[in-house]
């Protein structure tokens, strides 16, 4: 038996740099440095662990879709321990939301191959959490999303779920879409050896027409979404800040009042 | 006036409060359809009625508790069809954007998640989101198909506005993938008795400065005084002191209450892009550099252990 898995990564501006947007309100990927979503770690991390312990052959594929830079990304991820890389690249992918994004990688998931797909549960930067369950509803195989805690056995796919009125055990067959949180367990850090291995490993570089994807189903001009404006929310006007001298509390409490919330 | 639907988050037939917002939200743009499914979906038409809705669809079954999120993408999908909407409005929970996004892409239509606002537009309903850490507002709308968008709570105050709220039976056959996901074990999270953290008003949350788990007790004081939602930030969660359903920031949950109170938060760039649109925001930390002195309207440079405690006991002698 083998177990092909095929993680998706994101290779996302640095949340502690200078985010903006370009004129064409599109992210600026240029003024901040990019890296691996911290999310993604996760789930590269969790597939790692599913084939540790399986025994199973299992090939482990990292896709990224983003610009040329992106192979950084890719580069973490082979470092971590996956075997190979796939990087979709095409100049005619500037500004693609959430729906053409996951056309994409449901397109390169295919043709790569794949029992198990392990995602992170969203980008640091988009935040918006909806391509796990979109790369589901294009593959029309199960979603067993938003896992604290992932297993594959015999075909079957078991997880974890902390919602926030319940914690639910999942369960679907594979082929499956899976998703991770950060409560599903500390990334590894890459070894000497891992970023040296790294380096041999290979990387496949695709465009468009490797996946059979018009150029007018993508880009920013055929996004479903379209922003209109984006303003910088002003700095909020500087606040009052005292020194506990022995009344911090009281004073803090007398400004709760004057506000209304006592 | 075209109809708007609106999936209803409920439990057992009590409507939750992100959904009454939601309706609020709807009427400026159409004419509020709610749609209800699952065990006591019938129960929850006088809530929806009271607060505009039209009509409510309902269709009870029990794929909806049995397996995960898509018997729910069936349904709505099942109500676009019987209504044609102007535009299918989602509460912004976890379960809600998975909900949003699946229906968008059978429809043909994009889906903005996560609105903090939302008005009529020329071309449709515009939505406005708190983007890169709330550091950028941003105006969007969808341009392709029928507008799905996922509205975060505390968006819109709940106004009441009696309407029909006729209950319609909603007609709904499930998909293949439907049973795809199976929830084999559902554990009720056991209920604190404070408000749910990302509706509640108030949230009081507690940072590395608390320095153990056994302290909490403290933020859980103020936070009870105050009739507040506890949060924790991601450096107090991981070293184990309070649950990850607490944690606010980008890896948890994210809130925007009228006031957020941080102690012993420094306010790195994580936490802050969980909390930064709260309407008053409070901190009480030792170091006077914390960045998080940096969005406070009002912010007190102290011990936490001196100064949570009195400011408790003020607020309840101020309560009386």
């Amino acid at each position: 038996m083998s177990l092909r898995i095929v993680v998706t990564v994101k290779y996302v501006p640095d949340a502690t740099g200078d985010r903006h947007f370009a004129d064409d309100l599109t992210v600026d990927r240029d003024d901040v440095d990019g890296l691996l979503s911290e999310l993604d770690e996760y789930a590269v991390e969790q597939a790692l662990q599913i084939s540790e312990n399986s025994d199973d052959d299992v090939e482990i594929t990292v896709l990224t879709v983003g610009p040329e830079d992106a192979k950084d990304a890719l580069r973490k991820a082979l470092s971590m321990g996956a075997d190979k890389a796939i990087h979709v690249e095409d100049d005619d992918l500037h500004g693609t939301d959430a729906i053409g994004t996951s056309l994409v990688l449901a397109k390169a998931i295919e043709k790569a191959g794949y029992d198990l797909v392990v995602s992170g549960m969203a980008s640091t930067d988009g935040t918006m959490g909806v391509v796990p369950a979109l790369l589901a509803e294009r593959l029309g195989v199960p979603q067993v999303t938003l896992l604290s805690e992932v297993s594959v056995e015999d075909g079957t796919v078991k997880g974890r779920r902390d919602g926030d009125s319940a914690t639910e055990q999942l369960e679907a067959s594979l082929p499956a879409v899976v998703s991770v949180t950060d409560q599903s367990g500390e990334a590894r850090y890459p070894s000497f050896k891992g970023i040296m291995a790294a380096k041999k490993k290979p990387v496949q570089s695709w465009d468009l027409s490797d996946l059979d994807i018009d150029e007018d189903e993508v880009g920013l001009e055929n996004a479903y979404t379209t922003v209109d404006s984006a303003t910088e929310r002003p700095a909020r006007t500087a606040g009052t800040i005292v020194k506990d001298e022995g009344e911090g509390g009281k004073q803090l409490a007398a400004f709760l009042a004057e506000r209304k919330f006592v | 006036m075209a109809e708007v639907l609106v999936y209803v988050d409920h439990v057992d037939g009590a409507v939750r409060k992100p959904t009454l917002e939601l309706l609020t939200l709807a009427r400026r743009v159409g004419e509020p359809v709610a749609v209800a499914l699952g065990n006591g979906a019938g129960d929850t038409a006088a809530a929806l009625a009271e607060h505009g809705a039209v009509k409510v669809l309902t269709h009870e079954a029990a794929e909806y508790a049995d397996y995960l999120v898509v018997p729910k993408v069936d349904a709505l999908q099942a109500a676009v069809e019987a209504v044609s909407p102007a535009a299918v409005l989602v509460p912004s929970s976890a379960e809600g954007k998975e909900i949003a996004a699946r229906l968008a892409l059978r429809l043909g239509s994009g889906v903005i998640t996560d609105a903090v606002d939302l008005e009529a537009g020329d071309e449709g309903p515009v939505a406005t989101q708190s983007v890169f850490a709330a550091a950028f507002t941003t105006k969007s709308r969808v341009s392709k198909g029928t507008p799905v968008i996922t509205v975060k709570p505390n968006s819109a105050a709940v106004e009441a506005a009696p309407a029909a709220g006729a209950v319609e039976a909603l007609s709904v056959s499930f998909s293949a993938q439907a049973t795809g996901t199976k929830v084999t074990s559902r554990t009720p999270r056991e209920s604190t008795g404070r408000p749910e953290l990302t509706e509640a008003a108030i949230v009081v949350s507690g940072g590395r400065g608390v320095n153990g788990a056994e302290n909490f007790a403290i933020i859980e004081a103020l936070a009870d005084s105050l009739g507040a939602a506890v949060g924790a930030s991601r450096a107090a969660v991981d070293a184990g002191w309070y649950p990850h359903t607490n944690q606010v920031g980008q890896t948890g949950k994210s809130v925007s209450p009228q006031l957020y109170i941080a102690s012993g938060i420094s306010g790195a760039i994580q936490h802050r892009a969980g909390m930064q649109t709260s309407k008053t925001i409070v901190a009480i930390n030792k170091d006077a550099e914390a960045p998080i002195f940096d969005l406070v309207d009002y912010g007190v440079v102290g011990d936490l252990f001196d100064v949570v405690p009195q400011l408790t006991e003020e607020v309840k002698t101020r309560k009386g």
